[in-house]
């Protein structure tokens, strides 16, 4: 049996709804990838313990409030804590520019404004996770 | 990006009690081949000890919110929880959409649970081919009792029931689950019928339904009387009373010496499994075998030759003493 990608999609913070980070979810599956599903009001514990415990190679954040400055790093720092800093992260939402670029040099994957077409997200992964 | 540790360093962080490094090793065990073999190779001396419990039950019945409170009991009682969560691979795309941690919240922070979905992936019903190899590392990491949730379709109920101590179906009062059960031969394999969703109206009628069914089956004075529990999870009602039902069929098993039993009926299914799979890989893969079936279908085209005679030619040169 050959590998498969798996990817954790969660929404972290108290708001909102989760219905972009579940059309990313489904194109994910249409894919042929494993989508591990958490849905809403997840912490930043709860989204690190559960992408280890699933052996993820890359977590997906659906972000719409503004707490991400400090969400992708607390993420990033839990998982490198449990012996996990190879799983790859990436977010999707609102975010300013500036912002992205802090991001993406922390070492976050990749951040995805609104309205981005779902085939880019799977081409991005197929990209660094070449199925054998 | 890092260097990604290899097998014998994973066993050891395993060892230690790193998750990270247990989760690493399920995904080496769903991925096949020589690598999970070397896996099993060296847990499986530390197999054999946990408490599985099977919970089956059609689409949405409210499997994973019940395993989410049955995890909060067990905890209280310092049980170490393993959850195995099945859910299908499609079989046109190959993906899947794993969804039950949803339900299972309330322990996402507890080191002590262990939560691992599942594809189904090639396996034809709602059970993954490697849950065996799942619960076995579960097992081999320290879990004393692992939790399988499995989705009623297919033969999931029946391969559950061959790998579980105690199975737990999980029902609901609407869509004539009471009917679909019997047929679906759900009604054979509970050791524990669940009526969840207690808190609408129809629950303990349904509940009757399913008793009264039970009723009629024919068990021989001192073998276990199936139970029917009224749940709501969502309420958290009734779950002590599946507790301790659950807690009663592992006495009834204990009593009886049961379990050996059942272990060894579970291992003897894994290797004649796991031999077949492997029989079928080598007689496709043999150059020997392919060779003379070309030689010789076009002879049984012809119809000079039955299939059965090529059978027995391709018999000669496989020969199993
Ligand atoms: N009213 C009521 N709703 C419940 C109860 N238990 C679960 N639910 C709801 O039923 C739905 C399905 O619950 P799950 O726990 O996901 O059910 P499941 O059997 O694991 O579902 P699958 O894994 O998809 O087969 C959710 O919306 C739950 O909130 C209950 O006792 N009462
Ligand atoms: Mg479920």
């Amino acid at each position: 049996m050959a590998r498969k990608v798996r990817v954790l999609i969660a929404k972290p913070g108290l708001d909102g709804h989760d219905r972009g980070a579940k059309v990313v979810a489904n194109a994910l599956k249409d894919a042929g990838m494993e989508i591990i599903y958490t849905g809403l009001h997840q912490t930043p514990e709860m989204i690190a313990e559960s992408a280890v415990q699933e052996d993820v190679d890359i977590v997906g954040l659906s972000i719409l409030s503004g707490a991400h400055m400090t969400m992708f790093p607390r993420i990033m720092e839990l998982m490198k804590e449990k012996g996990a800093e190879h799983i790859l992260i990436f977010g999707g939402g609102i975010i300013p520019a500036e912002d992205m670029d802090k991001l993406e040099e922390i070492g976050v994957a990749r951040i995805f404004g609104p309205g981005t077409d779902t085939g880019d997200i799977v081409t991005f992964i197929r990209e660094r996770f070449p199925e054998e | 990006m890092a260097e990604r540790p290899g097998i014998e360093r994973l066993l050891e962080l395993f060892a230690e009690g790193k998750v990270a490094a247990a989760a690493r090793l399920i995904t080496i065990l769903e991925n096949g081949g020589e690598d999970a073999e070397r896996v099993l190779d060296s847990v499986f001396h530390k197999t054999g000890d946990a408490y599985r419990i099977g919970f089956t039950g059609p689409p949405g019945a409210g499997k994973s919110s019940l395993l989410n409170r049955l995890t909060g009991r067990f905890r209280e009682k310092d049980h170490r929880i393993g959850i195995i969560a099945v859910d299908p691979t499609s079989p046109f795309t190959g993906g899947a959409f794993l969804g039950d941690r949803i339900r299972m919240q309330a322990h996402s922070e507890d080191p002590e649970v262990f939560v691992r979905s599942l594809a189904s992936r090639g396996s034809l019903g709602g059970i993954s081919n490697c849950t065996d190899e799942v619960i076995d590392l579960m097992d081999a990491f320290g879990k004393d009792m692992v939790l399988i949730e499995t989705v009623g379709v297919g033969q999931s109920e029946l391969e559950i029931a061959e790998k579980a101590h105690t199975v737990v179906v999980v029902l609901v009062p609407e869509s004539g689950d009471g009917i679909q059960a019997m047929k679906a031969g759900l009604m054979e394999i509970g050791d524990v019928f669940v009526m969840n969703k207690a808190d609408h109206e129809d629950a303990e009628s349904a509940a009757r339904e399913i008793q009264d069914t039970l009723r009629l089956k024919d068990i021989p004075a001192g073998e276990w009387e199936p139970r029917v529990i009224l749940t709501s999870a969502r309420e958290d009602t009734g779950i002590g009373e599946l507790v301790e039902a659950i807690e009663e069929h592992r006495r009834y098993l204990e009593a009886g010496g049961h379990f050996a039993g059942i272990r060894r009926k579970i291992l003897r299914s894994r290797v004649r499994n796991a031999l077949m799979d492997r029989m079928e890989r080598r007689l496709r893969q043999s150059a020997g075998v392919r060779d003379l079936l070309e030689q010789r279908m076009e002879s049984v085209y012809k119809g000079e030759i039955s299939p059965y005679k090529v059978v027995r030619e391709l018999e000669e040169l496989v020969s199993i003493q």
